[in-house]
């Protein structure tokens, strides 16, 4: 099922694919159905691993041969020692967990690398719809309503670089996505990219 | 069906027993040095396999059997006629498919199915072992299991797999000889046992040699068997391998062919007929002195006592690829047992699956037909196999 289905990745994945190394080794934070890690493994050659909170995802994951832990990433990435692996990667993740700062704190200890995307809260979509609508915006991809939203955290391209800053992270690379899924280079011009972009990946390591 | 090694010369050695399978006496030049500091020689084991070993003999899979399981795994039971205790996950097609491996199955040290253990006759006095038989742990099962391996030329092992004390010793397989397994697949187990796991053995313990009949050890001297006591043992320890909810499912406080209840102590309640049942069928074909030293092993169990309390010492730098499984309704060994066994692996960044399966079955569904627990199973050995250059299914399962 798993395997079926990567051939064709999600706009973000693709993207999160291609800021991995072939051979390396990879933990994907959050990885669902095991899409993306099935890809890396097959068409990276990774040493891939994955946490999954949901049993449905792990069991998918583990039926399709992925090495998958049932577990949650605010309380199980501490268990992991340091440097661990090459890559680790949250997808569409972070504004959803509780502490998005500690959180991206533990995956540049236990990664070498963290490969991180997020929805853009600054998208003109998005504002266009608070302004307009005065009500909270939703889009494709920012798809609750304001009671039942897992994304307790949402913030801006913008805002998200200057938590790196902050936190001493070293950005290597960051594309954006349109919502007609074209890429943009985010160094480019932060300004455009915070108004166009959809959604964001962030190639990070550790100063 | 695999040959020994060195064929000839062990197979003087090898004892014709009544039972289906092998046995292999083992220890005769360098005995196994138990952990009570024991030494063991020339002691029996006896195994049964399923399937053949390959060529490169990279291809065997050892199922460790439960506390009360046997090497008689997926064929009608010599004793008791029944079927395996695993047939519904091996044979041709199914998730441990014989086409695809060899599967072996070992009875344990101090089990009563043909191996070493108090029932077995000790070669110094032409009796059997009785209370003298030395105290075994679960470490010592898989050193004798790993001589096995050695008298068949098995290297490496493709999978070691077992349920409840099945999966202590896969635990153990792995920590012991790391590079002897490729994938290790601990089932509804824990890394030692809890405080209410060495009480529920405890009262089954103080249940057989509390039956007069069990003369202190010595029944097999008086022509007797603490069948009372072990029937006891074995209800108590039933009801911590079903769940509440299976009880009620199955039996709620319905009455046992009758219409009303007695005002006496028979079995009014489907229930009591049940575990009676439960208790009489099981004295037919296990050994109470067996069963003390069995659960007496499980409850020394306890891996990271050996590694100064931290368990994932004894997986560090692990090449195992680990799949822990557990079951929702288990509350013998809980999920948060084997949620402590994969920190300890993640501790180390060993390569480890971990599902817990949704189950009203309890302890016990590790045996029964579990759909998503065959998947998971199933899907975790072929991508193993995968990566350890074994062939695919033939059948496209």
């Amino acid at each position: 099922m798993t395997r079926a289905t990567s051939a064709l990745l999600r706009g973000d994945l693709q993207l999160i694919a291609d800021m991995i190394a072939p051979e390396s080794r990879v933990l994907d934070v959050g990885c669902g159905d095991g899409t993306l890690l099935a890809h890396l493994v097959r068409d990276k050659r990774v040493d891939g691993r994955g946490i999954e909170i949901s049993t449905a995802g792990v069991n998918a994951c583990v039926s399709a041969g992925l090495s998958v832990i049932q577990g949650n990433a605010e309380t199980d990435l501490f268990d992991y020692p340091d440097a661990a692996f090459d890559y680790v990667v949250l997808s569409q993740t972070l504004q959803a967990v509780h502490e998005p700062k500690v959180i991206l704190q533990q995956l540049l200890r236990i990664g070498r690398h963290a490969v991180v995307s997020l929805p853009n809260f600054a998208h003109w979509r998005l504002r266009w719809y608070l302004l307009f609508r005065g009500r909270m915006p939703k889009s494709e991809v920012l798809s609750f309503e304001w009671y039942d939203t897992p994304n307790i955290h949402l913030c801006s391209i913008q805002d998200f670089v200057g938590l790196c800053r902050d936190l001493g992270i070293v950005i290597e690379r960051s594309v954006c996505l349109d919502h007609k899924g074209l890429r943009h280079r985010i160094s480019r011009s932060m300004a455009l990219a915070n108004l166009l972009g959809e959604q964001a990946v962030f190639l990070l390591r550790r100063s | 069906m695999m040959t020994p090694r060195n064929g000839g010369g062990v197979s003087a050695a090898e004892q014709i027993v009544s039972l289906p399978g092998h046995c292999v006496h083992l220890g005769t030049h360098h005995p196994l040095i138990l952990d009570c500091g024991a030494a063991l020689s020339a002691f029996p084991v006896a195994y049964q396999t399923y399937g053949t070993l390959n060529a490169a003999r990279s291809n065997a899979i050892l199922i460790c059997h439960a506390l009360t399981g046997d090497q008689f795994v997926a064929e009608t039971h010599p004793v008791t006629g029944k079927p395996g205790w695993w047939a519904n996950m091996v044979g041709p097609g199914l998730p441990l498919d014989t086409d695809r491996y060899c599967i072996l199955c070992i009875n344990v040290l101090g089990g009563c199915m043909g191996s070493a253990g108090p029932d077995s006759v000790n070669p110094d006095t032409g009796e059997p072992w009785g209370l003298s038989f030395p105290v075994i742990t679960i470490a010592d099962m898989v050193r004798a299991q790993a001589m096995v391996l050695d008298h068949l030329g098995i290297d490496r092992l493709f999978a070691v797999i077992g349920g409840s004390m099945g999966g202590m010793q896969v635990l153990e397989w792995a920590s012991l000889y790391p590079h002897r397994v490729f994938a290790a697949v601990p089932i509804a187990a824990t890394a030692q046992h809890s405080a209410q796991n060495i009480a529920f053995h405890e009262v089954g313990r103080q249940a057989i040699m509390a039956d007069p009949d069990w003369c202190g050890g010595d029944y097999w001297r008086y022509g007797k068997n603490p069948h009372r006591g072990l029937a006891v043992a074995r209800m108590a320890a039933h009801i911590t391998y079903l769940s509440e909810h299976k009880l009620t499912e199955k039996f709620g406080r319905r009455l046992q062919g009758r219409a009303e209840v007695t005002y006496g102590f028979d079995a009014d309640f489907q229930v009591e007929s049940y575990l009676r049942h439960q208790g009489i069928s099981f004295v037919e074909r296990f050994d109470a002195n067996s069963y003390l030293y069995i659960t007496r092993a499980m409850d020394y169990f306890d891996m990271a006592a050996r590694h100064n309390g931290v368990l994932a010492n004894a997986f560090r730098d692990t090449r195992v690829r680990f799949c822990v499984i557990s079951f929702t309704s288990d509350w013998l060994y809980p999920t948060a047992e084997s949620r402590r066994i994969v920190k300890a692996l993640n501790a180390v960044a060993a390569d480890v699956s971990f599902a817990e399966i949704s189950s009203n079955n309890g302890h016990d569904a590790f045996l029964l037909d579990e759909p998503e627990f065959r998947r998971v199973l199933s899907g975790f050995l072929d991508g193993a196999a995968a990566h350890r250059g074994l062939p695919p299914a033939k059948h496209g399962t």
